[in-house]
């Protein structure tokens, strides 16, 4: 017979990485060798670049230029971009649900539960290959952005700072993204149960709008949605404008707020995704 | 708990909210043979494989496999045992020696070993020429077989398959049979679901039987096909005319009522083949003309009739949380 069985060795937690890592590569190598999914997940944001700067572009009115003006036109888009970046990372999430709703499923997840490896690992590996795809999401986005008049005007170092914190945002929704999935009860409500919870948290934010042009009850809930600090960060950040200040301490502290709201929910998310993924099976 | 069983359970229970899947199962597979554990959709085949496997909680009862208890000792259980579900359950987009390679990491295995056994199987399989395409690509049987390899990375002692070749076209299922019974011969233990009659008499040295989330019957297939009763003569007629001159002159020989059905005619017998040759006889004797003769077993396909007053195929619970039938399950065993 064949040669005997071969046992690696390493401490648990390097277990957990380990098998983390074989999860995010087979996932993200998945996402490679289906070029049509990914193509229509980088021409999506992209559709929303020109959508909204060139068709709403002239008609939301920025602080700082003469309405209807060319130049208010041109800032609308230095405004519009990390709109579109914090609405694009929102997204994510919905990668991961129907990711983790298709495999339970097709009865990978049975497969993985009934191995000896690490539990968490799964969702961990998922949740850090779509964050990570995030990176090639935001190099297209940011291409785009380019083209149509959008600029890093406060260096480097701090566009490097937006594009981490968008990514950390991206790697938060993808758990409550995660959660979702393993709750569905198939891959058809995954697709809707995926997008329906982040298109009133993007809309509902400063990602399109001065937060000033909401009326006042949906402000408050603006104001605090975590969507609205990041993309005031991310402004703040590239050097774009922001609009009119507001009183908010979210929106004057966004980078602070963003982390501190990205750590409570995968706090919450993590240990709950978890849990639902140890009796998860498929039905 | 046995050393020498592989799987030993006792008085499992599983509730699904007002739906009891498993009432009570007690299961023995000794270590090195094959049970086949048999029944109907809905009969609580899969859950009994999922609570082994440490996918389910069992609601009441214990449960060990290779001498660790399933609900305590998972992880351990888990080193011990390959599972191969209802569904290919491979990654469909990383080819098949991709496919072994990750799980075989996921196992800890080394990555040296992992790429010589990936070979190995490969080869066993006969997926060599396909080791570098997209599972994807491969057919249900090919897909099967990639799935059962991707369980055996590790050599496992004790092998789970549920259904393991539900869907599959009869070529691919017998290529699967051939593969099952190589790994027995190897020493592996098994415990198999199907809802094949032919496929549990085919492959398993003891079968058990559940309805209902119940054991009804256990022992071996001829256990089970004489607890209906023994063989049957067959004879089809010639001519239809002589049937019941064909029932007088075979009376002395048969051991119950005969039904006769057009040109049909069967009997009980009690003595085996030497009444085969002198039904034959008696029949040359009275000049009547045979098309076909023979000794028929009872299939299990009639055992199950007869102990669950249902075919095997049909749906013995309702409101059950087994699977839809994939296409292609609506075959009956037990008949070819």
């Amino acid at each position: 017979m064949s040669a005997p069985v071969i046992q690696a060795k390493r401490p648990a937690l390097g277990w957990t990485f380990h098998d983390a890592v074989i999860i995010a590569r087979a996932t993200i190598a998945a996402s490679f060798r289906v070029p049509e999914a990914l193509f229509f997940q980088l021409i999506q944001p992209v559709i929303f670049v020109l959508l909204f700067a060139y068709v709403f572009g002239g008609a939301i009115p920025i602080p700082g230029a003469e309405p209807g003006s060319d130049a208010d036109a041109s800032l609308y888009r230095q405004y519009l971009m990390p709109g579109i970046f914090g609405q694009t990372v929102a997204f994510a999430a919905a990668s991961s649900t129907v990711g983790l709703a298709e495999a339970m499923q097709r009865g990978i997840i049975d497969r993985y539960r009934a191995l000896p490896m690490s539990q968490p690992a799964v969702l961990l590996g998922n949740t850090m290959a779509n964050a990570l795809r995030q990176v090639l999401v935001l190099t297209v986005l940011s291409i785009t952005g380019f083209i149509v008049g959008w600029r890093i005007n406060d260096g480097i170092l701090n566009a490097i700072y937006a594009y981490l914190l968008l990514l950390l945002f991206a790697y938060t929704v993808t758990w409550v993204g995660a959660f979702v999935g393993l709750s569905v009860p198939n891959t058809e409500t995954a697709n809707t149960a995926g997008l329906i919870w982040i298109f009133p948290l993007t809309f509902l934010s400063n990602a399109f709008v001065p937060i000033t042009a909401l009326p006042t009850w949906l402000q408050y809930f603006a104001a605090f949605n975590p969507i609205s600090s990041l993309v005031q960060a991310t402004r703040e950040l590239f050097g774009n404008p922001t609009g009119a200040p507001t009183d908010f301490w979210t929106l004057n502290n966004p980078a602070l707020y963003t982390v501190i709201s990205c750590l409570v929910v995968i706090a919450i998310f993590a240990p709950l995704a978890v849990r639902k993924y140890r009796t998860a099976t498929s039905k | 708990m046995s050393a020498d069983n592989a799987v030993e359970a006792h008085g499992l229970v599983k509730q699904f909210g007002d739906v009891k899947a498993l009432n009570g199962i007690d299961l023995v597979v000794p270590r090195g043979q094959v049970v086949g554990l048999l029944g109907p959709n809905g009969s609580g085949k899969t859950t009994t494989v999922r609570i082994l496997a440490t996918l389910l909680k069992a609601t009441s009862g214990t449960a060990k496999v290779a001498g660790f208890d399933v609900a305590k000792q998972a992880d351990d259980v888990r080193r011990s045992i390959g599972l191969t579900g209802q569904y290919a359950a491979v990654d469909e987009f990383l080819t098949g020696r991709e496919n072994l390679r990750m799980f075989g990491g996921l196992y800890h295995l080394d990555a040296k070993y992992v790429q010589s056994r990936s070979d190995e199987l490969l080869e066993k399989f006969d997926l060599t020429d396909a080791a570098n395409r997209p599972a994807k690509t491969y057919s249900g049987g090919m897909r099967r077989r990639l799935d059962l390899a991707a369980s055996l990375i590790a050599k496992p002692g004790i092998l789970f398959l549920d259904e393991p070749t539900t869907g599959l076209d009869p070529r691919s299922r017998i290529g699967l049979w051939n593969v099952i019974t190589e790994l027995v011969a190897e020493g592996t233990t098994v415990l198999l679901t199907t809802q094949y009659l032919d496929e549990a008499d085919q492959l398993a040295d003891d079968i058990v039987v559940i309805d209902h989330g119940k054991v009804i019957a256990h022992g071996t297939s001829s256990n089970l096909k004489d607890q209906i009763g023994g063989d049957r003569l067959e004879i089809t007629l010639q001519d239809e005319s002589q049937a019941s001159a064909a029932e007088a002159a075979l009376a002395p020989l048969v051991s119950g009522e005969p039904t006769i059905d057009g040109h049909q005619y069967s009997a009980p017998i009690a003595g085996g083949s030497p009444v085969l040759i002198e039904a034959v006889r008696a029949l040359d004797a009275h000049s009547i003309g045979v098309a076909d003769i023979g000794l028929r077993r009872p299939t299990l396909d009639d055992v199950f009739l007869s102990l669950t007053g249902h075919g095997a195929e049909e749906d013995g619970q309702q409101g059950q949380q087994e699977d839809p039938e994939p296409v292609g399950r609506g075959r009956r065993g037990g008949r070819r």
